[in-house]
């Protein structure tokens, strides 16, 4: 993975966004206020429209210039967390261009840990948390077991985004502003867990049609 | 979606262009990154106090910037907290070397933009966190009661302070014990619809209210069918009551803060429904504010905020203050 592989990435998460985006809208309309979509939105406009400068630098780099840049244009709970996941994943991320998938495990676990650390949650709250840290922990986990295909581990990461996505439904919000609606968000998908469900499926996606 | 708009990605510059067009006297306007200042700089070694959040609760912040009150404000986009870059770019332009002091509302996102703002910021810096909304239960377990409508008694009181010559530390102090004061409940009775949004946050039947809403749209604890004004005024002051616990005969500072579409007579009207109610706790109003202060964007409803009153903050409610929103004294 090199720098110019990163903001690929994030123009797929935005296409992503854009075919999703009324979802995500309707379920932080139902228990957040509404701004999700056009705060994540605006971020991922400011860092494409800086492409050609990220596209020239090391990787470590180029994710810290992308956390810069995301923390001054999202706004927001969403700005400050996912500008720490980039700057986490900045601090494993060398010089070099990223080859091997147990490194990008290391990363993915940095950026997550910078996140918890920052809104403080922890699987359960009803948050991005209950996606991130499960995919994280089984990322950590199969890399570690040889001749694992491909494609199959990033089904597996897919599977435990959904999953972890889909178990904000039935809990009461403990943190950010859902839990001001206190049982009144229960039966809703939290609306941050979504949103970091869809980008993992958007990212191992286009991986699994890259050779 | 009727609104007074150009593009809808310029409203918000187009706003603050206004805003410094029209108290230019007070008050001028950084773009890029946003922050409001004065016009004036305040004398050396004042503490500069700095508040911010999202835009569409005008006047707060920016209306509170001048003598007596704020010394920058940093607007977000419209309902989103402002950035770190807008702090950091804010304590810099207004720093006097008596140390910055941030007045941030307690809204999970607001407190981690100012959060990080503070670690980079290489002045001394210390922040007071608001959470005057009784409507959410205080509780280890969540994000905790919200900044409302009181958030602009902690920074009239600290305002004054800092322009006494109140130090960062003593500052600090005397905001923390304001905001421990101030307990705020508010219904809406319609939603309010953000420009890049373009429809209404939320749902309501023309005869429902939302009871314990935040500022920004987001639904509250329950729903209701909309009451008598009198009704209102008791289930909002003695849950605000209960929380306060306010002394035989206390002397309080009763504020009705309309949320952007509910008239001034209106307001009025309840603000006569909450005095009946505080004489029947025997409570005394020792100060008033009725207004649109601590609006959300467009939406119809009120809160009622009660300040309990000491020598302390009746002392520094009353000094002088020259803001776009808030003037008197001078």
């Amino acid at each position: 993975m090199n720098s110019e592989m990163i903001i690929e990435l994030i123009r797929e998460v935005q296409t992503a966004y854009e075919a999703n985006a009324s979802e995500i809208e309707k379920l932080d309309q139902a228990i957040g206020d509404g701004d999700h979509v056009i705060n994540m939105k605006r971020g991922m406009k400011t860092i494409l429209e800086k492409e050609e400068e990220l596209s020239s630098l090391k990787p470590g780099d180029a994710l810290n210039k992308i956390a810069m840049t995301l923390l001054s244009s999202i706004g927001g709970a969403a700005g400050p967390l996912f500008a720490s996941m980039f700057m986490g994943m900045a601090k494993v991320a060398g010089t070099d261009d990223i080859h091997d998938d147990k490194m990008v495990a290391k990363m993915f676990s940095s950026g997550v840990e910078l996140v918890k650390q920052r809104g403080k949650a922890e699987v359960g709250d009803k948050t991005m948390m209950d996606v991130l840290i499960p995919v994280s922990n089984l990322f950590s986990e199969l890399v570690e077991k040889r001749d694992l295909p491909k494609n199959e581990l990033l089904q597996r990461l897919m599977d435990e985004a959904e999953r972890g996505m889909l178990s904000t439904k039935d809990i009461a919000a403990t943190k950010g502003r859902a839990s001001y609606l206190g049982e009144r968000a229960k039966g809703h998908i939290d609306p941050g867990a979504k949103s970091c469900q869809l980008i993992i499926f958007a990212i191992c996606d286009y991986l699994m049609n890259q050779e | 979606m009727k609104k007074f708009i150009n593009h809808v990605d310029d409203v918000l510059n187009e706003s603050l262009n206004g805003f410094s067009l029209a108290h230019s006297d007070i008050l001028k306007v950084n773009l890029n990154p946003n922050f409001i200042m004065r016009a004036e700089k305040s004398k050396a070694g004042k503490v500069s106090l700095i508040s911010g959040g999202g835009s569409g609760h005008e006047p707060l912040h920016g209306g509170f910037v001048g003598f007596g009150m704020l010394d920058a404000a940093c607007p977000g986009q419209v309902f989103t907290s402002p950035t770190p870059d807008q702090m950091i770019a804010a304590s810099e332009a207004v720093d006097n070397g008596g140390g910055i002091l941030f007045i941030v509302k307690n809204y999970s996102g607001d407190l981690m933009n100012f959060e990080m703002a503070s670690e980079i910021l290489g002045i001394e810096n210390m922040t007071v966190l608001v959470n005057d909304d009784v409507a959410v239960e205080d509780s280890t377990y969540t994000t905790g009661r919200r900044g409302v409508a009181g958030t602009l008694i902690v920074e009239k009181v600290i305002g004054s302070a800092a322009e006494a010559g109140a130090s960062l530390a003593q500052c600090k102090e005397l905001g923390d014990h304001t905001n421990k004061m101030i307990a705020s409940m508010g219904i809406a009775f319609t939603s309010c619809t953000v420009p890049a949004a373009g429809k209404p946050t939320f749902e309501i039947g023309h005869d429902e209210m939302e009871i314990g809403v935040g500022i920004h749209g987001e639904p509250g604890r329950r729903r209701e069918k909309a009451k008598r004004a009198d009704e209102i005024a008791r289930d909002l002051v003695d849950t605000i009551i209960e929380d306060l616990k306010p002394d035989h005969n206390a002397e309080v500072l009763l504020h009705i803060n309309g949320f952007g579409g509910t008239p001034l007579m209106e307001l009025y009207l309840l603000f006569n429904s909450a005095a009946n109610e505080l004489e029947k706790n025997k409570v005394k109003i020792g100060r008033s504010l009725v207004g649109n202060y601590t609006t959300s964007l467009e939406m119809a409803g009120a809160s009622i905020t009660i300040c309990k009153l000491d020598e302390k903050i009746v002392k520094h409610w009353d000094s002088p203050v020259h803001t776009a929103a808030l003037r008197w004294g001078m």
